[in-house]
């Protein structure tokens, strides 16, 4: 009886559980950033006093540079969250973006066909995207292995495009979007944010979402609801895709280069980690898209954090990885605390 | 004849080595055994026998350690009271189990299982010769000739069933379960496991032995407990012993007013509306066929593993088939997937609704529309949430579904509502034929009184309902006609129309146990 009106109190309102799941890593972001604006701000004047306000960590400046990091992994994590919530995972999405940055590249070079440069990154993303849901839905391999092997396989294809060598273009048709705003707004964190408001339409609000959510809850029973399930797979690895590339395309965009062995190397790792970070759970079927961008952008404050007060290179590894495990172990504690009261 | 000779003495002189008195164990609010007692003697063969679920396997898991009783409960062995809380217990009193589905290593040899945790070593360096021969000795015992350094998963059914047996006789067990051991095995390795039982009970071992087969039982035993709804119902001395008395204590109880036929004439001259014929997957079902007819609610019973519902997940599309028609309303249909099948309108409830029914952590509006979102969506996929929610909202109260909201998890709600959440989603789709198996395993009175009054409202609708349970008081009394399935056929047909075997429990256990035909 008792674990009954237990578990009858975890009543789920989509909206508000969405909100309060999103809210759950918001604390750590705010607490994170406190901290950063504190420690910059003594090291910049010595006391304690005025370290809150002297920090440089929550200028203008400085804020929009680490939205302006975060916006390529937030984007690499909205795909991400789409193939985890399927109960999956696709640790191919840095070498998809080197690979369609790179054809992307290849493609404004072209003569007459420079403009098709960003569509190609696209193209590019999406097609190797599919051929992972193609593996994993219709061969039934396993979404580890398929995308552990493309992660190396694409990240091959991506020099071979280039002759293993760095391909620039300083006039590249695209390039704006890395580099430019849209009403004072940079166009990475306008892509980024749209990408994520997409996202929570197609998995809020249209049948496509509602599948992708039955598919990762129990894939037995999403069958013999008449859900076709290799076809909901191969369209969140597509997803997948098409969203690596599009981070290849940003990429490319602010560097007017790729390069096939540099470009996205372990990017996928931080997808990854933003995807866990959010609250999506890692076998699938719950979770938000809010809860990634909260997690995208904890990594990025990290990151900048870490280089704004000084922290060695080495440190800020250690670091990363102990503030991720961390905040997930302090998330379950808090879920599981919950539930039992 | 030793064996009747030895036994007809209804165990005078023999004494009395193992007792479990007053056993009860509850799984949440579950009662599956209930202050059940059970003497057995030494050198005995006594079968346990019940309907599925009557609470055979789980006293006999209570025996082996595997499930802890419930707290009063007794077990006294060899003269003493004894606690059994984990397997080992078990092993240490002598008593071995060999459950129906075989608990061996197959990658390991047929040594190392036999010898599995008491493993012969130097040291820490494990001896394959000398346990090799040891194998080799225990099997020769038994008569077997299979190589004791071959690896399991070489072996058949048969001979893997064989080496759990001498397992359990290497560790001089005293008392032996099996559970349902001659499901697999043909008639000829059938008659050398029982030949090897009465050499056991000859060597001094008490076998408890669990079937539902009747003329196993009947020839096997020197006495018969039957188990009923998780309550013991007596036991019978070998004179007392016929397949008759064991299937009336078996059923024993009185048809309750509380089912209801949809209509009270039988249905089979109205039209045939729907259609199987030679439904095959050359494994578990073999060439079944047959017809619905406009109204009319069909049964399918028949012991666990005999075929029910891997016959309907074939028909659903869910498995492979390897032959088979399917006709609704004298239109045949190709069905390759569950999403063929309900384009067909054939829907089928599962009888695991958690495994392979519900989205738990979805919402209850979500559960019940996920087979018509698609169809109620709008610039190509956008959800219609309002009509959802209308659709939810009279699920929920055509049904009596008690939520707190539609927008709850499913995963919160009891059994029942569960249940009836999920039967909300397949009637959501308009069925034509409806399957439900097992449609009321586990749940409440209410709930169950609530899907009776769906079967009731379907077939007056003319849709065809084909009802799969083990509950036998319910085939009989809401299906106009049952058939009764036995090891993958349709082994026969029970109703109410003139010329048929009647429609009555008796029957139904009888077809399905084959207590007659294979008897003699």
């Amino acid at each position: 009886m008792v674990a009954n009106t237990a578990e009858a109190k975890t009543v789920r309102r989509p909206f508000l559980t969405a909100a309060i799941q999103a809210l759950g890593m918001l604390p750590i972001l705010i607490l994170l950033g406190l901290t950063f604006q504190i420690s910059s701000g003594y090291i910049e004047t010595g006391s304690l006093s005025s370290a809150l306000t002297g920090g440089r960590f929550m200028s203008w400046q400085n804020l929009s540079i680490v939205a302006a990091q975060a916006s390529i992994n937030t984007v690499l994590a909205a795909g991400m969250t789409f193939v985890i919530l399927t109960g999956g995972i696709d640790l191919s999405v840095g070498s998809i973006l080197a690979a369609s940055a790179m054809l992307g590249l290849i493609v404004s070079l072209l003569p007459h066909y420079s403009f098709l440069g960003f569509a190609a990154c696209l193209f590019t993303g999406l097609i190797l995207g599919l051929v992972n849901g193609t593996l994993i839905a219709l061969l039934r391999l396993p979404p580890f292995i398929v995308t552990l092997g493309s992660l190396t396989a694409v990240r091959g294809v991506a020099r071979l495009f280039s002759n293993d060598r760095t391909v620039f273009n300083s006039e590249l048709s695209f390039a704006f979007i890395g580099n430019q705003t849209f009403y004072g707004v940079p166009w990475l964190m306008v892509i980024a944010f749209s990408v994520i408001v997409i996202s929570w339409l197609i998995l809020r609000r249209t049948v496509l979402g509602v599948h992708i959510y039955a598919v990762g809850g129990n894939a037995d029973a999403a069958r013999l609801a008449g859900i076709k399930v290799p076809v909901i797979l191969i369209v969140v690895y597509g997803i997948s895709g098409l969203l690596a590339g599009l981070g290849g395309a940003m990429s490319a965009a602010r560097l007017f280069a790729a390069n096939g062995v540099q470009l996205g190397q372990s990017y996928e790792l931080d997808a990854i980690a933003a995807v866990i970070l959010g609250g999506t759970s890692f076998v699938g079927g719950t979770g938000s898209i809010w809860g990634t961008l909260i997690g995208a952008l904890i990594i990025a404050v990290l990151s900048n954090g870490l280089i704004l007060t000084g922290v060695s290179d080495i440190w800020q590894y250690i670091i990363k990885g102990l503030v991720i495990i961390g905040a997930v172990g302090l998330d379950r504690y808090r879920l599981a605390r919950a539930t039992r009261s | 004849m030793d064996q009747t000779e030895s036994a007809t003495s209804s165990g005078g002189g023999r004494q009395t080595i193992l007792q479990m008195r007053n056993v009860s164990k509850t799984y949440g609010s579950a009662r599956a055994l209930n202050g059940v007692s059970l003497n057995v003697r030494e050198n005995e063969i006594h079968s346990l026998t019940g309907e599925n679920g009557a609470g055979k396997s789980t006293l006999m898991k209570i025996l082996a350690g595997a499930v802890a009783p419930d707290p009063g409960s007794e077990i006294w062995a060899f003269g003493r009271r004894v606690t059994i809380h984990r397997p080992q217990d078990a092993a240490a009193l002598g008593i071995s189990i060999i459950y129906q589905e075989l608990s061996l290593s197959p990658n390991l040899s047929v040594a190392e299982n036999i010898y599995l945790g008491r493993e012969l070593s130097h040291g820490s360096i494990v001896n394959r010769s000398k346990m090799n021969v040891g194998a080799r000795n225990v099997l020769n015992r038994l008569g077997s000739s299979i190589n004791a350094s071959s690896p399991v998963s070489s072996l058949s059914i048969a001979e893997r069933q064989l080496v759990e047996i001498a397992r359990a006789v290497h560790v001089n067990s005293r008392i032996l379960i099996m559970d349902e051991p001659t499901t697999a095995l043909s008639e000829r390795e059938t008659d050398r496991l029982f030949a090897l039982m009465h050499q056991f009970r000859q060597d001094g071992i008490a076998i408890i032995y669990i079937s539902h087969r009747m003329n196993e039982v009947y020839q096997l035993s020197d006495r018969v407990s039957v188990l009923r709804d998780g309550e013991y119902v007596g036991t019978l001395e070998r004179d007392k012993i016929s397949p008759d008395t064991i299937v009336r204590m078996m059923v024993g109880r009185e048809l309750s007013s509380f089912y209801k036929k949809a209509h009270e004439t039988p249905r089979e001259r109205e039209p045939v509306i729907f259609s199987v014929r030679d439904m095959s997957d050359g494994k578990r079902v073999k060439g079944c066929s047959f017809d619905v007819h406009r109204g009319e609610v069909l049964g399918l019973a028949g012991l666990v593993g005999a075929g029910r519902t891997e016959l309907a997940r074939l028909i659903y599309g869910a498995d492979q088939r390897i032959s088979g028609t399917i006709e609704v309303n004298g239109s045949k249909k190709e069905i390759r997937s569950p999403a063929e099948a309900i384009r067909a309108g054939i829907v089928y409830l599962t009888e695991d609704r958690k495994r392979l029914g519900l989205f738990l952590e979805m919402s209850v509006s979500e559960n019940i529309n996920v087979g018509v979102i698609e169809q109620d969506a709008r610039f190509g996929g956008f959800l219609r949430r309002g009509m959802a929610r209308r659709r939810a909202g009279q699920s929920v109260k055509s049904l009596s579904i008690r939520t707190p909201s539609i927008n709850a998890a499913v995963g919160a709600l009891s059994g029942g509502n569960q249940q009836k959440a999920l039967l909300a989603r397949l009637l959501e789709l308009k069925p034509r034929v409806l399957f439900l198996d097992e449609p009321t395993r586990g749940i409440d009175i209410g709930a169950k009184s609530d899907i009776y009054r769906v079967v009731d409202k379907m077939a007056k609708e003319n849709i065809a309902v084909v009802v799969i349970s083990s509950e036998l008081p319910e085939l009989v009394g809401i299906c106009d006609r049952v058939l009764v399935m036995r090891e993958g056929k349709i082994a026969g047909e029970v109703g109410n129309a003139p010329g048929k075997t009647p429609l009555t429990q008796e029957n139904i256990i009888t077809i399905a146990t084959a207590a007659f035909s294979n008897a003699n």
